[in-house]
């Protein structure tokens, strides 16, 4: 298991190289100057010059990959060519806010794609079924950030009962478990578990009815086993392939909030880009791209390792 | 306890479980708030991140508005509590100044005394010149490249500083040139005083500012919150804040802006989405707006090859739109354009040709032109589909398209990204990134003679040097340029403006549509704000009403 664990992280080199490369090119490769964002359109050419060297865009594009790929291997990503801030600073921050969000999304839509999904291969074939699979699909099927429109015109603006924005009064560096805040976390985190309800739901229904109606099955019931003692055999062994679609969930919530974190102006890594993008703030768009991404390799690690503690069949290597 | 009134006030309309909670909390707040005289006024602004604080705002102009005015002053500023004409220039902290008469580049400013910096330093020029070369000069140990960033290209004149006594100093501009005064008020003035107590740090400083403005930095929440308190010792009574706190919250999507002021979570919201306006009003919400130095334009290309050459195509484009329709299309927030200016500006002059609606003299200058039903005039327009002040550009420029149509004029968009269109302002028509079009529609500020017209329309500033996108030239306009910028006495110099704006409207080098009007939506308890006609305006009037 040792080995497996230290060759999986080293193929996770490789990938990260990768990734930060094509970010870096994909960035660069967008229509716009990189400094727009500070230098006035009718700024004096000797101020464009003077500002490109300051932040050290007028050299060519692979050196300045080459630094950049440098300083993030020593966990230095740059400072913000926006705000001036360090861009590991301002992604600790929002990755700590996203992480928050996406905790809560997940527990609640892991539990309730179990529920659904588990009732639904139960009961299979009646209304329970019906109405289950309906939910997944209306979940998977509906644009999260329309949902969270309507959700903040019916809970905040006609209702009144829960805020519409923000990561609470204190904003999120000085955020407690109370309500006070956590009122703020319920309509972002009810809006994002949709799709991993949906696409939970759907997975525990397949997974479940497939078991339920393999031959072990059956011989558990001809040895008299009954009610829990069978759920437990067939949670078991649906546990690796439901698992592994929640770990791509959870790592899809991780980074593919910035339209719910956006319409709730929600502090998260998800807003953080949407604002680096708009700014084209450069080392912070890289940086954030490069951590979601690691993000995904660490994720998927993590799943490829709880897997095959559960189910020794899955040999790998 | 800082953030207390958003809560309070969230919970006081709360019907939810755990009241009780909130009650409680409530409880504690009640002494604090009972205190307040001029309650706390949140504001939902359109950036992404609350602006630099350490006194050279980025965020464009929206940044100058929030954390430059409002925690700093500068030498000269705008007088923002008029709303009957466009802001003009009033001294800040110079009390007074004047141009060297043997030397013309050398401007002499006499300084205020007895103003103190949030810290209970003294203002006088050691502190001028400090901030001067915080930005100009890289060898000073207080030169911060982020803040030059930000200003120095707003002071493109600016050459040297030099302090003649205690409260005199000197600065002295590349050239003579009339118009440096209008560049000042962006130069604003950090305390020397307290940088050096947080060891020379400008990254502390920005979390823990001190300028001379009417408002302290209290509680700074990158990318969350900003809270402004007032200062008690400002120095100028009439513009001591009315308000006890401000809190500015940066809301970039605009729907969540409006959910926010319709959820109680501000109080007021900057450029609201233009279809909440009807709604907002109707639930009792005030919404105020004035026409302010923008212009909504074509700008025309006259490189070889354009349909716009002749100055009589370019009247009929002007005389054939409606720009009442558009000021409908976007609700009656703009103000239909008769010019570059704003038809109150003073120096918007009287000029010979008239611009309005009149499709039927439009056709008669482009038949004269050689053009007619079977010769349509075609031409090729860069255009966005969104982007800073473009207001609503697509739903615009079709509604010009079509009425340009009417006339024998047929036009074809070419639609950019806008960080692609505004890039390719300063390439020119010329470079291929242009793709051969004949007219770009970028919208620009208008507060001074170089913003509004210099930079587009003196020959010297042909593309890429600086935004004269078209390749404009024009003897006169250049004489009237050059007199402008040697003309120091004030009355002159507007006059010399005058004829310029004159000169432009008449030769028409854009196609000029309509100003913005900047409007916001506030509640209905918000009182005391009185929206100047600037991309600027004072918050140290308003407060919460009882």
């Amino acid at each position: 298991m040792f080995v497996f664990i230290i060759r999986r992280f080293l193929y996770a080199i490789p990938i990260a190289l990768a990734v930060a490369a094509v970010c870096f090119s994909l960035v660069h490769l967008a229509p716009g100057d990189p400094l727009t964002a500070i230098i006035p359109a009718d700024a004096p050419a000797e101020v464009v010059i003077a500002i490109q060297q300051a932040y050290g865009m007028d050299r060519p594009l692979i050196v300045q990959f080459g630094s950049w790929i440098q300083r993030a291997l020593q966990g230095d990503l740059g400072v913000s060519v926006a705000t001036g801030r360090p861009v590991m600073g301002d992604i600790a921050l929002a990755l700590s806010n996203t992480l928050l969000l996406a905790f809560a999304a997940a527990l609640l839509g892991f539990f309730g794609g179990i529920l659904l999904g588990g009732l639904a291969a139960i009961y299979n074939g009646t209304w329970i079924d019906k109405l289950a699979t309906a939910l997944a699909i209306t979940g998977v099927s509906i644009p999260h950030y329309w949902l969270g429109l309507l959700l903040v015109i019916i809970f905040s603006v006609q209702l009144d009962w829960l805020p519409s924005m923000g990561a609470g009064p204190g904003g999120s560096s000085d955020w407690r478990l109370d309500w006070a805040h956590l009122r703020h976390l319920v309509l972002p985190a009810v809006t994002m578990c949709f799709i991993p309800m949906g696409i939970v739901t759907r997975t525990v229904r397949a997974t479940v009815s497939e078991i339920l109606n393999s031959e072990f099955v059956t011989a558990l019931y001809a040895r008299g086993l009954r009610g829990r003692r069978i759920a437990l055999h067939v949670a078991k062994n649906a546990a690796p392939t439901v698992l592994s679609v929640m770990g791509l969930q959870f790592g899809y919530l991780l980074g593919g909030s910035i339209l719910v974190e956006t319409v709730f102006s929600w502090p998260g890594t998800g807003y953080l880009l949407n604002t680096a993008i708009f700014q084209r703030d450069i080392p912070l768009l890289q940086g954030i791209i490069l951590v979601l991404a690691m993000f995904f390799v660490g994720l998927n690690l993590l799943v490829d390792v709880l897997q095959t503690l559960m189910d020794p069949r899955i040999k790998r290597g | 306890m800082k953030f207390s009134s958003t809560f309070a006030h969230n919970s006081r309309k709360s019907s939810f479980p755990l009241k009780s909670l909130a009650v409680a909390t409530l409880a504690a707040l009640i002494p604090i708030t009972a205190m307040a005289q001029g309650g706390t006024v949140r504001i939902g602004m359109t950036a992404s991140d609350i602006p630099l604080t350490s006194g050279a705002p980025n965020s464009g102009f929206e940044g100058v508005r929030f954390t430059g005015m409002t925690l700093y002053d500068a030498l000269v500023s705008w007088d923002l509590s008029v709303e009957d004409r466009v802001a003009p220039l009033v001294p800040q902290l110079a009390s007074s100044w004047h141009v060297d008469e043997s030397d013309p580049r050398k401007w002499i400013f006499q300084l205020r005394e007895g103003v103190k910096f949030h810290d209970g330093s003294e203002f006088n020029a050691d502190a001028v010149v400090f901030n001067f070369d915080k930005v100009f000069n890289d060898q000073s140990p207080q030169y911060d490249a982020r803040q030059a960033a930000q200003v120095v290209a707003r002071l493109p004149a600016y050459e040297s500083i030099r302090k003649l006594d205690d409260y005199t100093v000197e600065i002295t501009t590349k050239t003579p040139n009339a118009m440096f005064i209008n560049q000042l008020p962006f130069m604003f003035m950090s305390s020397p005083a307290h940088w050096e107590a947080l060891n020379g740090d400008w990254e502390a400083f920005e979390k823990n500012p001190s300028g001379t403005g009417p408002f302290k930095l209290d509680v700074l929440v990158p990318r969350e919150r900003a809270e402004l308190v007032p200062f008690a010792e400002y120095w100028d009574e009439s513009r001591r804040a009315k308000a006890d706190r401000l809190v500015l919250i940066p809301i970039p999507e605009a729907n969540t802006r409006a959910n926010a002021l319709l959820s109680r979570q501000v109080d007021w919201i900057e450029n609201p989405p233009a279809d909440t306006l009807p709604m907002l009003q109707s639930r009792g919400y005030q919404i105020t707006s004035n026409g302010y130095p923008h212009i909504w334009p074509w700008q025309f290309s006259f490189l070889d090859g354009s349909p716009w050459l002749d100055q009589r195509v370019r009247q009929a484009a002007n005389l054939a739109v409606d720009r009442e329709s558009i000021q409908q299309l976007l609700g009656g927030y703009m103000v239909p354009a008769q010019g570059l200016l704003l038809p109150d500006d003073s120096a918007f002059g009287e000029p010979a040709f008239t611009i309005g609606y009149d499709p039927d003299a439009a056709r008669a200058l482009l038949a004269e032109a050689g053009y007619g039903p079977g010769n349509p005039l075609k031409a090729k327009v860069l255009i966005s589909a969104s982007g800073s002040g473009q207001m609503q550009p697509l739903q615009m420029n079709e509604l010009i398209q079509q009425q340009l149509k009417e006339v024998g004029i047929e036009i074809e968009f070419e639609v950019l990204v806008w960080e692609t269109l505004f890039n390719n302002w300063r390439q020119g028509a010329a470079d291929p990134a242009s793709l051969g079009a004949h007219a770009t529609n970028i919208t620009f500020a208008t507060h001074d003679p170089f913003a509004a017209m210099i930079r587009f329309i003196d020959s010297k500033n042909v593309a890429p040097v600086s935004l004269n996108w078209g390749h404009y030239s024009n003897v006169e306009v250049d004489g009237l340029i050059t007199e402008l910028q040697t003309a120091f006495d004030p009355e002159e110099n507007l006059r010399i403006y005058r004829q310029l704006h004159e000169t432009l409207v008449e030769d028409a080098p854009f196609l000029f549509v309509g100003h913005d009007t900047g409007p916001r939506a506030m509640g209905p308890k918000v009182a005391g704000f009185v929206q100047a006609k600037s991309w600027f305006q004072d918050l140290t009037p308003v407060y919460m009403a009882d």
